[in-house]
């Protein structure tokens, strides 16, 4: 057999530090790519089958428990959608402290990924906790702004995982201004050690790899989205959310527990913090503006490998709009407004830390579910991580399988997938013929 | 049940296991932000593929299993986990009951599976989600949907130096008097599941003016049928009643019984 018949395999089983089980396997044969697979084998839990006969309020509580890491998320998009199909809008108070509440989850999840799961790639650490013995600035840096965006989910929500206060309606209890304004000055110092980190991740070396991406994230005439707006994409999408089934269909693939999610018509896109700075960059603040153009970070930006910097970007603004939202609060009069049920349909789409969460419920007279609908981001992100792939391994056949492996691992995490998530994944595996 | 002496100088081995679960257990531990350090300091993270691409073989001396038991092969799994632990730890209502997806046991899985997926057969899975305990023996369980960081420090804590952790398995109403939190069932009648929910959580839901709904699970002998009565007192109807009890361990012996006596065919 020539050298160019040769088979290589490269496989990872267990993908580790992603959220969930899943696994990697690349087939490499002679000096192609023949096959990539993310296998997701993380057991079904069938949330979607056991929501019909729930009530409507019960949603966000049940959904949450899809996904420990951004259950603020599930919520955000169960309690809109129900609020959608029962025809009730919330005042500006309660909408703001929602989007409070939703930058501590964003402070909190892109802290663990970029500093606890990303960074050790980079820096050629098996793990966080090997990297604190030369990097223990770092680390504490990453725990310290992770913390405090657990600080601010439980100050809202009751607690970091699994919050108990937020309701179809509003909350269950609104905090006075003294309890949000005890927790400004460790936001405003937070703020400016997460600019001090991401000058210093900014030096970090990227693989040199780009793709033409089709980026999705939701767009709000004034504001970087976190909680609204209509969805859009760099190649001519622009749809309310209500219209979401008519742009986007889910597959199932024979390897993978999670449905695959494609643009019909079109395949494969990215949704995440690279496509919501690519595509709102105009909405982010003067602050982290500045920021990204001072690091050279200009949209659009096309390496994925980025994606960590644009996570930090995030983070900047999160602090700087959690301190915003705190100044300017006023408690409302009531913690929720009253809902009654009534049939009809309800989305909710709102921007996890992952990518945009799309919810859609129908329900009945009485509330009761008669169909749910969710489709996470990490299952919209699956075949552009497999698409990388196979770029990013056809361009560096030469590596070592080992060397390769742990690149290709590194490539995956860049979406940073929430296979809990997605299955409702990760090991790697590289074969080579 | 012990806990786990070492030689002298030599640090215990702690892995996470996770099986069918959300992660919010596991994450509980990353969570631990102001003690993660130091008890990296104090065992040897030897397999946690949430946080690292690390492996150290087993055996473990301490083994935090996340998750409940849906599929074949990890029927089998939990088998080959335990053989590798000596102290194996069940964290979490998905481990300690079968979690929220346990309410496939009170339906037909085969219509769950065709609901979501649209090629059933490429879907392997077990009739039941069941807790690990109906597997393997387990030494000792943490509950909650999640788990509480001050219990999962506490019983850290608690092996490493042999002695029994402190995990109270009284009410959550013992912690509402603790906090001073006037009872929202007798002051507003508000339904709420706190008299028979094992205490962990701090009471946080009565905190923020909202009834308990049972995620630590049963508490040790409840009296579900007693506080049934007082709810339907509250106007709560025998649908809300199953639903309430059918939560994220609703598959708890007590819970299931409760739900199912007010189930209507």
């Amino acid at each position: 057999m020539s050298k160019s018949d040769r088979l290589r395999t490269i496989k990872v089983e267990y993908l580790a530090r992603v959220e969930g089980e899943g696994g990697l396997f690349i087939r490499i044969k002679g000096a192609s790519v023949a096959e990539v697979k993310l296998h997701i084998f993380e057991p079904p839990r069938f949330f979607e089958a056991f929501m019909r006969g729930r009530r409507f309020d019960e949603a966000p509580d049940i959904t949450a428990r899809i996904c420990g890491i951004c259950p603020v998320a599930y919520q955000m998009s169960a309690a809109h959608a129900m609020e959608a199909a029962c025809g009730v809008a919330l005042p500006a108070q309660l909408r703001a402290l929602r989007r409070l509440m939703y930058c501590g989850e964003w402070i909190e999840s892109h802290a663990l990924h970029v500093f606890l799961l990303h960074a050790p790639d980079f820096l050629g650490y098996q793990d966080a906790i090997q990297m604190a013995g030369r990097h223990r600035d770092l680390v504490q840096c990453g725990l310290r702004l992770k913390k405090l965006g657990n600080r601010l989910v439980a100050l809202l929500g009751g607690r970091e995982i699994h919050p108990v206060n937020v309701r179809v309606g509003g909350f269950y209890r609104v905090p006075a201004k003294a309890e949000l304004q005890q927790i400004a000055g460790e936001l405003e110092r937070a703020q400016h050690e997460a600019v001090m980190a991401t000058r210093a991740l900014a030096k970090l070396k990227f693989p040199d790899f780009e793709q033409d991406y089709e980026f999705v994230a939701l767009r709000h005439p004034d504001e970087y989205p976190l909680t609204e707006g209509r969805l859009v994409s760099n190649k001519g999408l622009d749809i309310p959310i209500e219209a979401f089934f008519d742009h986007f269909a889910e597959e199932q693939v024979p390897y993978s527990t999670a449905l695959h999610c494609v643009r019909k018509g079109r395949g494969n896109y990215l949704v995440g913090p690279l496509a919501r700075f690519n595509l709102n960059f105009d909405r982010l603040s003067r602050g982290a503006q500045k920021l990204a153009q001072d690091i050279g970070l200009v949209p659009p930006v096309r390496n994925p490998f980025k994606s960590i910097l644009a996570r930090m970007i995030e983070l900047v603004y999160a602090f700087e709009e959690a301190l915003k939202l705190i100044s300017e609060y006023e408690p409302p009069a009531a913690p929720c407004v009253p809902v009654s049920p009534r049939a009809g349909l309800g989305h909710g789409c709102t921007e996890a830390p992952r990518g945009i969460l799309y919810h859609r419920y129908r329900i009945d007279e009485h509330g009761i579910i008669e169909d749910a609908k969710i489709v996470p981001p990490t299952a919209q992100n699956q075949r552009t991580i497999e698409n990388d792939l196979r770029a990013f391994v056809a361009a560096r056949l030469r590596l070592t399988d080992e060397k390769l492996t742990w690149l290709c691992e590194q490539a995956v995490r860049n979406y940073d997938p929430c296979i809990s998530c997605s299955t409702h994944a990760l090991r790697v595996r590289i074969t080579r013929e | 049940m012990g806990g786990v002496t070492m030689p002298s100088g030599k640090k215990p081995k702690l892995a996470v296991w996770k099986f069918a679960s959300c992660d919010g257990c596991q994450l509980t531990l990353l969570d631990c932000e102001d003690e993660l350090l130091a008890l990296a300091e104090a065992v040897e993270i030897a397999y946690f593929p949430e946080a690292s691409r690390a492996v150290v073989k087993g055996p473990y001396d301490i083994s935090l299993v996340e998750g409940s038991i849906t599929t074949p092969h990890d029927a089998e799994r939990i088998h080959a986990v335990r053989r590798m632990s000596k102290c194996l730890v069940t964290i979490g209502a998905c481990a300690t009951a079968g979690g929220i997806q346990a309410l496939r046991n009170f339906k037909d899985v085969k219509e769950f599976v065709s609901v979501v997926y649209a090629t059933p057969a490429y879907i392997e899975v077990l009739a039941k989600s069941t807790p690990i305990a109906d597997h393997v023996f387990v030494d000792y369980e943490l509950r909650g949907c999640p788990i509480s960081k001050v219990q999962l420090i506490e019983l850290l804590g608690a092996l490493l130096c042999g002695r029994k952790p402190n995990i109270p398995t009284y009410s959550v109403c013992i912690e509402c008097k603790r906090r001073g939190i006037v009872c929202l069932t007798v002051a507003k009648d508000m339904p709420c599941l706190g008299p028979v929910t094992q205490a962990g959580c701090g009471a946080v839901c009565p905190g923020l003016d909202r009834g308990c709904y049972g995620c630590f699970g049963p508490k040790e002998t409840p009296n579900t049928n007693s506080m049934s009565t007082i709810w339907a007192t509250l106007g709560v109807s025998r649908a809300d009643l199953t639903r309430a009890f059918r939560g994220f361990n609703a598959y708890a012996e007590p819970f299931r019984r409760e739900s199912t006596a007010h189930e209507q065919k």
